[in-house]
Parts: structure tokens; sequence; C-alpha cells
């Protein structure tokens, strides 16, 4: 079920009516049933998928519940007998088996996700070296990838591990788990929520709220503002580009990058908007995953913004971990020892880093492009880190022009520009492809032809006036939210209210690309 | 609270009238591709025919409702669209007989071929001049392709929403107002002559791997069999006549509709053997390479047609019928006007 179909919103508006009908206590019952019917129009397989996250997740979560528990009974019956190096021995050995649970439904879930996504891909990759040694290639699998795993695969585990942690606690209603692994709107792409900040509010009592389920509506129709007008159009262009890459080098290539960046930043907050919308017209605050991602000035900071619950995941749960295990510490020893501490002190955070962009690239596809894309801004971010000094010394040489607003401007556009660069591996989806394309941006100077060139990208003129005001519109307002909560203001003027809203709308309905004519798109992050 | 309620009442009302204006300025008025404004055409003129035509472009351009008015003083309609399928047809019929009680209906039998929907541009061609009805409902139920959806027909911005940037003048003219009627009682003029290149005159159409007319196509025509029967109108069959192997009217076929007649007791014209007889001329009488009729051999056909109507099936002359004969009159000039305006524009 499309977030852009019509079945989807008559999925909405009959479960938004029975939510807030039915006895509060129902009310969690009632949303995991929704999310479960959501998700079998996936296709009724995708069920066992997400049914074995949930099952294997809370046996492991329980399990390792009950060792805590009993780990405690123990310590608590032996306060006495046992002396300060017993109790860390004791704990120490606890935890190793804790560990040992939790690494199994580590492996099992994060081992489902590999086998269905990137098993196509390790075939690929195998075949080319048998190949070269003239073997017979392997068939290559066509498996099924149930949407959204890899989202609701990290939710889960980063569930599992808080457990361990014991950051939070292990659910002791199977049911209750099963909805925070299924929630529907998140299923789509994310935002990857912590059962810490989730869980409660899913299953609280929620009495109907005006202005929450007004703010909601509003966000919903943002969202669609966005993916409709905005990125759906785009797609058409793109695609006359993409279909044959070739035939559009030079001032082409700036163009796609500049399109995909729109595209991709519509569609994917679009989808996001609409997602917390309808988390919030059913009284739940889901973590927000963009910050004006465009306005960033730097690689770092850029990755502070954009798909932030996907970033922190990768920083909580693979970063900081790897950057603590023994093989690191005695890394870090090593590396000191021989390299220096200026010097050896960076290894193992280096390494860390470039371990978890590379996870990052592969979460994105099973591709080399994307490896290559999660690779090239590990290498940026590493770059920028070293150059930091740098970058301190001409900043107390030239403060008033670092501070300046088109100095922040510029380094805005620079990191928007690089960002855009680097996620053309992203569209192209063929690295050498990519960097002969980069390469033409200096070698095809074929500038003149830029005008007559995009009225023959499947778009006409008035196509790409409605395009550049949508993407005015998202600009201003984009702007405004960073100064104030734009639905706070407008709550109590509801005629501006109404006027805006009533003009969102139809402008979505006149504007929108959706319907008998266009084809309508997926949204991107759906595939991850 | 109140007045917030009320702002949202208001609000809501305002939204559903700039909508219903955008519609009825986005909705297709059919200008340069007369064929989507036919059906809606036939509310202005029904309750009053002896005689309904209907089928596909075989019939809106090889039946003249006017010459069989001036010759034989038949009162007839023909209710057809481009590609108007068989179930298309029969509810149609449906809806026509509900408004009145002819005393035939003639179905022309190409669109039996097909068993499954077509192309969402026809669909719509038929369906969106349709009055709302359980017919209608129904009609559109039985002909949605795979991309479409019931509620674009409902609310037909969803459909033509894409139209905004290629509105014309005629859209804010005719958004409120009925445009000209582009047929005559049904019928789409075309004066143009255009015969078949002599080296495609012979080929004929090619071979298909199953010649079985499909079963759901000929349920319909069954129901519309059963529809006849109930509602005292004889149903008979025709097929138009065709000189191009582009659109072939195979043995295979011919011979399972003649069963089907001679088993229901229906009558069947295949005009195709009977072109001879009928004066139909292929090198003047077609404009488009013998696929269909231009004015030249619709009235011959017609005529042709006119005459065992009369003769065969009983069709009275209603010219004595003032009220109606001053109708049909104004209908006759206004085809003779449009004839010569269009022979002049030559």
């Amino acid at each position: 079920m499309l977030f852009t179909s019509y079945g989807f919103i008559a999925f909405l508006c009959l479960l938004f009516v029975a939510y807030y009908f039915v006895p509060k206590r129902w009310q969690w019952g009632l949303l995991l049933a929704a999310s479960y019917i959501f998700y079998a129009f996936a296709g009724w397989q995708c069920l066992i998928f997400i049914a074995v996250t949930t099952v294997s997740a809370y046996a492991v979560a329980r399990l390792m519940a009950r060792m805590a528990g009993r780990e405690s009974d123990y310590l608590a019956a032996h306060r006495d007998s046992m002396d300060k190096e017993a109790r860390k021995a004791y704990k120490a050995k606890a935890k190793k088996r804790r560990f040992g649970v939790l690494l199994c439904g580590l492996v099992l879930n994060f081992g489902i996700l590999a086998v269905l996504k990137y098993t196509a891909f390790a075939v690929f990759n195998l075949n080319s070296a048998l190949t070269a040694f003239g073997a017979e290639p392997l068939g290559i699998p066509d498996l099924l990838l149930p949407m959204g795993i890899s989202f609701y695969i990290f939710q889960t585990m980063g569930y599992l591990i808080d457990v361990y942690r014991g950051k939070t606690q292990a659910e002791e209603n199977f049911f209750r788990l099963a909805l925070f692994v299924s929630f529907f709107p998140q299923l789509v792409q994310g935002p990857i929520s912590r059962h810490g900040d989730l869980a409660a509010q899913l299953y609280a009592p929620h009495a109907f709220d005006a202005r929450g389920f007004t703010y909601g509506l509003q966000r919903i129709l943002w969202g669609y503002f966005k993916k409709l007008v905005i990125a759906d159009r785009v797609l058409v262009a793109m695609q006359t580009m993409l279909d044959t890459p070739d035939g559009y080098r030079g001032v082409y290539v700036i163009l796609l990058i500049l399109l995909y960046s729109v595209q991709i930043y519509a569609d994917f907050t679009g989808g996001i908007d609409i997602t917390v919308g309808v988390a919030q017209c059913l009284g739940i605050r889901l973590a927000e995953n963009f910050d004006h991602p465009f306005s960033s000035r730097s690689t770092k900071e850029y990755w502070r913004r954009w798909h932030i619950t996907m970033g922190s995941w990768f920083t909580d749960y693979v970063f900081y971990p790897l950057s603590v295990t023994r093989p690191m510490m005695k890394l870090s020893k090593w590396s000191r020892r021989v390299l220096g501490n200026t010097v050896g002190k960076r290894i193992p955070v280096y390494l860390a880093t470039i371990v978890t962009w590379f996870l990052t690239g592969l979460w994105h596809g099973a591709g080399w492009n994307f490896i290559v894309w999660g690779l090239l801004n590990c290498a940026v971010i590493l770059v920028s880190q070293e150059l930091e000094p740098l970058y301190a010394r001409f900043r107390v040489k030239f403060p008033r022009l670092t501070a300046s607003s088109p100095y922040g401007g510029f380094m805005a556009v620079r990191t928007f520009l690089l960002m855009g660069l680097f996620r053309s591996l992203d569209c192209y989806r063929d690295v050498g492809l990519t960097f002969r394309l980069w390469g033409s941006m200096l070698t095809v100077w074929n500038w003149g032809e830029l005008g007559s060139g995009m009225m023959s990208l499947g778009l006409t003129l008035a196509d790409w006036i409605i395009l550049a005001g949508g993407v005015l519109t998202v600009a201003v307002v984009s702007r405004l939210t960073m100064r104030m909560d734009i639905r706070e203001r407008l709550y109590d003027r509801p005629v501006l209210s109404w006027v805006l809203c009533g003009g969102l709308l139809l402008a979505i309905l006149l504007f929108g690309a959706y319907g008998v004519g266009y084809d309508a798109s997926q949204f991107i992050y759906n595939q991850f | 609270m109140k007045k917030r309620i009320l702002i949202t009442v208001c609000a809501l009302l305002v939204l559903a009238l700039v909508l219903g204006l955008c519609q009825a300025v986005l909705m297709p008025k059919y200008r340069e591709n007369p064929e989507g404004a036919l059906i809606g055409e036939y509310y202005a003129e029904a309750g009053e025919h002896d005689v309904l035509f209907v089928g596909d472009c075989e019939v809106y351009e090889s039946i003249i409702p006017a010459v069989l008015w001036e010759e034989y003083g038949i009162s007839s309609y023909v209710r057809g669209s481009g590609q108007q399928l068989v179930w298309h047809s029969y509810y149609l019929l449906r809806e026509m007989l509900e408004k009145e009680t002819p005393k035939a209906v003639v179905f022309n039998v190409l669109a039996l071929k097909y068993g499954e929907p077509q192309s969402e541009a026809f669909n719509r061609m038929t369906l969106d001049g349709m009055q709302w009805s359980s017919s209608k409902v129904q009609a559109i139920r039985a002909s949605m392709t795979e991309d479409e959806q019931f509620l674009d027909y409902v609310f037909p911005l969803l459909r033509f929403h894409s139209r905004i940037t290629e509105l014309k003048g005629e859209d804010f003219r005719y958004a409120f107002s009925e445009p000209p009627a582009v047929s005559h009682s049904g019928y789409l003029m075309q004066t143009g002559v255009a015969p078949m290149s002599a080296e495609l005159a012979d080929i004929e159409g090619a071979r298909l791997s199953d010649y079985t007319l499909p079963k759901t196509a000929m349920d319909y025509l069954e129901r519309m069999r059963l529809l006849c029967e109930e509602k005292g109108a004889e149903l008979i069959l025709m097929k138009a006549p065709t000189n191009s192997w582009a659109y072939w009217w195979y043995e295979e076929w011919e011979e399972q509709i003649v069963s089907y007649a001679e088993q229901n007791g229906l009558r069947y014209y295949n005009f195709i053997p009977l072109c001879g007889e009928i004066g139909i001329d292929w090198s003047r009488d077609t404009y488009d390479g013998g696929v269909h009729l231009n004015v030249y051999g619709a009235e011959k056909l017609t005529s042709y047609f006119g005459e065992i109507l009369q003769s065969e099936h009983g069709i009275a002359d209603r010219r004595a019928d003032t009220e109606l004969s001053e109708r049909w009159q104004g209908r006759v000039e206004r085809y003779h006007t449009d004839k010569e305006n269009r022979e002049g524009e030559k």
C-alpha cells in the first residue's frame, strides 16, 4: 500500500475514526492490527519475516532480562560471601553469557537481512572472480526483499542492544513488542526509533487532541506536496537522463546532481513528513529525521542533519562499540607505541569510522556504488577532521569573513554540491560510469545546449515552472521553520491556516504528478 | 471553539466550491477529439427513438439518423464512441432503455473481438459522458484497466489535473455551459476522402492464433439480448462495411455470430459482402483507407439499411407526427448545412 495511493488515505481515515472511538485500552491493539494489515499489502510472505524478527527479539530480550534478574538475585543473595573481585568476575561472566544470547539474536536477524539483501550482490561479485578464472558463473538468486526490512531490523536490534545494555526494559507483552517492531507509519522508510522513546507512547491511551491532530494533518499535507508536486515531477527528467546516461554528459551531469538532490530531499523528507504526521494524528511523536540538511556547512554537520536516526544508530550501535572492542584497544596501544601519541590515537578512531561508513554505504544498498559513496563521505569527514586546525587558524585570521553570511552561504553551497556529487553514485548505480561522467563535467562544455536540452527531458516549460515554484515554496517554508514553529503560529489564526492549507491541498491536487499518465513511483527509501 | 468549527465548515465549503470550479474547467471538452463528446450528447434527445444503434466507431461513422428520418421517417439515435466495448454498449443500452422504449436495437458486432478492457483513454471517452446511474457505476467497474481507479471517475479532477498546463479558451468557455453538439444524433460526420492505396488493397488481415470470440464479450451480448427481450425491443446485429486489412473481419468470427444469431432467432446483417449492392465505392466512400466510411459511404449504407428496417422489421414512418417531425426537421437541416460547410472548407 503506497503512501500515495487512495487506498492508504482511506485506510488512514478508517483508522483515525476507529482509533478515537474504541476504548482507549484497545488503541494499541488496534494499531498492531492496522500495522499488520498495512504490511500484509506488501505481500503475505513479508509477514513471515517480520514475525520471525519479532519472535526472536522477544525471546532474546526476555531471556536477557531473566538472566539479568537472576544475576541480581544471585549477587543480592551472596552479598556477604563475595568480595569485590568475585563480584566483578561474576558480573563479567554473566555479561558474557548475556552477550552470547544477544549475539544469537543479532546474528539471526542481521543474517536474514544479509541473505535477503546481499546474496545477489555477493554472487554477482563471486561470478566476476569465477569468470576471470574461466569457471562457470553461478545463477543469481532472486530473493524476496520485504518492505522496510532494513528499518525494522535495525530498530529491533537497537532495542535488543539497549536491553543488553540495561538502557531499556525488555517488553513483557509479546504483542506490545510486535507493535514496536511493526508500527506501520515508519515501516516504509523509518525513522529508526529507539524503544525508550517510542514504546511507552505506543501503548499509552490517547485522547483526541484537536491541536495535535491538526498539526498531524498539516504535516501529512506538506509531505504529499513535497512528494507529488516536486519529487515525482523531477523523476521524469531524471529518468530520461538515466535511461541513456552517456547521452547526457557535461552540464547534464551537473543538472542531474541538482535534480537528484531536489528529488531525494523532497521524496525522503516528504515521506518522513507523512510518517511523522500520521503518528502525530495518533498522538505519537516520532523522532525527527531531518534538520535543514541543506543548510549544513560541512559534511559532518550534514550527517547530523540528514537521516538523523540512521546516523545516530550507526554511531551508537556500531561506531562507539567498535571503538572500544578489545582488538581496537590493542590496536590503539600498538599504534600509539609505534606511531606516537598524536598519530597513534587516531588509528582506531579512523578505522572505526571507515568500518561505520562502509556499513552505512552497504545499508543503503547492495552495490559497489553505495559502498564507494559511503567511503567517499568517510574520506571527506576524515580529511576535514585533519584539516580542522588549518580551518581554525583561518577563522582566527579572518574572523569577520568567516562569521559573515556570504561565507556561510558559500560553505552551505559547497557542502550541498559535494553531497550531491557523491549522491549521483546512487543515481548512475555504476562506479565506473559515475566517475566517467564526473570527468565529463570538466571535459565536455555543452552549457549552450542546456536551455533547449531541459525541454527535451520529458518536462514542459510549465512543468519546470511548477517545479521551480514548488522548490521555492519548500525553501521559504524551510527557512521559516528555522526561526519559528509555523503550525503553532497558524493555529491561532484559523482563517489564514485554512487559506494556506487549502492552497496547499489545491496545489497537490492540481500540480501533483499522480494518477493515470504519471508513473507513480515508490518512495526512494522504500528500497532500503 | 464554536468559531473554529464555523470557520472549518465555511473553509470546507469554499474548498469544495473551488475544487468544483477547477474540475469544471479541467474536464476535457473534446473539441479536437470529438469522439469523447458523443456519449453525453444523447441526453438532449433521449426519449423519442424507434431505433437505437449501439457500438463503436463503425456505427457512429456509418449510420446517419438524419438520413434515416429524411428518407424513411425513422426516429433513431446512434450511441457509440471510440473503441466502445461490448460492456460499454450493454450499460449504455441499459441506461437508454430506462429512458425510452425503442422498437429495435441495432448492435455492431466488431467489438465482440475484445474480452478485456483496452484503453483508459477510450474508457474515459465513453464513460465520462454518461450521467450518474447504477448503469454508469457498473460500466466503470466492468471497464477499468489495471491502472484506473474508481475514485478518478467520481472525482475526475484526480484524473484530469494534469491538463492544468494545457488549458485552452474552450475549457473556460464551456466549463459551465453545454458546448455545441459535435454529432448529428450520435453520427460523427467525416467528409474527407482517402481511399486505401492500391498496394495495400489486396492484403488480408494477419492470421490469429485463436479465433474464438471472448466469453466475456459473448456474455455481454447475451445480456444485451435478454435486456432487449425484457424491454420488448428487437435486437438486430450488424457488421459495418470495412475494406482494410488493419480491421479485418474474419470468417471464423462471422461463423460464430451467424451461429449465435440463428440460435437466438436474431437478424444479423453483415454489410461487407453487400458493399457492391449498397453501392459503396472504396475509392470515394472512405476517409481513412477503408477502415471507416465517410459521409458519402454512410449515406449509402443508411439508405440501404433504412429500407431493411422499414420493410423487414416494421419500423414505422413517423413523419406524420408533427411535433417529432419539427424537431427532426431542424436536425436534418443542421446535418445538410454542416455537410455543405465542410465540403466548402475542402
